[in-house]
């Protein structure tokens, strides 16, 4: 049932929805007061085609933040990043191997609220390397960084059934927030 | 367990004539995450922005990496009154804008926004913060938006 809802414009033609689609909500995550150094979701169904994990996210310390799938540590992971910090617009490939994962986004400082967008395609192919695009930042009112992601996880093709969200050094701390959602194809 | 479909459609209106802004207020807080998606003519070269609340004061700020005529660019504005989430001189064609409240129910934290803005002549990928930690109620864009724009809201529910 579609909720109440006000709309107004200077002369709008509207309509409210019900509900309908093919997006599901599959997991959440809240972090308490303690803080946690990572977030996984494991047994990850295979019944999608897509996934997507929204976020808004404080952390311990400034840190940049990776993405790793099915408990792999190893180098396999790609990485491409266009991001501005403000005064200049910088494409680089900054992380490649050095953090084992996909580098998603970079937080500032404990006052930072980051947030982000990650869709992961066609996670459960075993005859594809996996591609990640990436959507997020955070803006601090003088300091903050817009990105814009690629990465790749290049290990023997196999279907994503965990994800981890680490900060590389620091923790993610109290609401961090952390969703996870399936999308279904036909 | 999944949840279910939880990406609902909330609202959505056209434009029947030229408006300088477009407002959804009761914005249930029921939802994780708010998504405005915006097809929008300009009725003069100009920007679209966002302010929540009916907040016009200096309480938002924001980060933008920017493509215009060939050049990418980085810029950043403080203590603003609306975000922009997008920008074109150009009359004639639609501007695609989405715009993310990200967990805009909460009460603890400051919101983040995050938007694209996609039209002929200028592309640009923004973060912005309100720096106010109420729940999101009401939202505005605001623009010099023509005729047969079209606004859609929708909400996204986490487990």
């Amino acid at each position: 049932m579609a909720p109440i809802l006000g709309i107004y414009a200077s002369q709008i033609s509207g309509h409210l929805f019900a509900p309908s689609g093919a997006y599901d909500s599959i997991a959440t995550t809240t972090v308490g007061a303690g803080g946690v150094s990572s977030v996984t979701f494991s047994s990850i169904p295979s019944t999608y085609t897509h996934l997507q994990v929204r976020f808004i996210s404080k952390l311990s310390a400034g840190d940049d933040v990776i993405m790793r799938f099915n408990g792999d540590t190893a180098n396999n992971y790609w990485n491409h990043i266009l991001y501005g910090n403000g005064s200049s617009a910088t494409a680089s490939v900054p992380f490649s191997g050095a953090y084992s994962g996909i580098a998603l986004y970079y937080t500032g400082s404990t006052a930072s609220v980051a947030g982000g967008v990650i869709d992961v395609l066609d996670y459960t192919s075993t005859s594809k390397n996996k591609t990640v695009r990436f959507l997020g930042g955070y803006d601090d009112n003088g300091s903050g960084n817009i990105d814009l992601a690629s990465g790749s996880w290049s290990a023997t093709p196999a279907a994503i059934n965990s994800i981890v969200i680490k900060p590389v050094s620091a923790n993610f701390a109290q609401y961090t927030q952390i969703a996870l959602y399936g999308i279904r194809g036909n | 367990m999944p949840a279910g479909n939880t990406y609902e459609a909330i609202a959505t209106t056209t434009l029947g004539s030229n408006a300088g802004s477009v407002t959804f207020s009761s914005v249930p807080g029921t939802y994780t995450d708010i998504v405005a998606i915006c097809s929008i003519k300009l009725s003069s070269g100009s920007t679209i922005y966002t302010q929540v609340n009916a907040d016009n004061g200096n309480n938002y700020s924001s980060t933008g990496l920017n493509g215009e005529a060939g050049v990418a660019s980085s810029s950043s504005n403080s203590n603003i009154n609306s975000p922009l989430f997008g920008y074109s001189g150009n009359t004639t064609d639609f501007n695609n804008c989405i715009i993310q409240y990200m967990n805009y129910a909460n009460t603890t934290t400051n919101k983040t926004i995050l938007g694209r803005g996609n039209a002929s002549d200028y592309v640009t990928a923004r973060v912005a913060l309100w720096r106010n930690t109420a729940a999101i109620t009401e939202i505005k864009i605001l623009g010099s938006f023509a005729t047969g724009s079209t606004f859609s809201l929708y909400g996204i529910k986490a487990a």
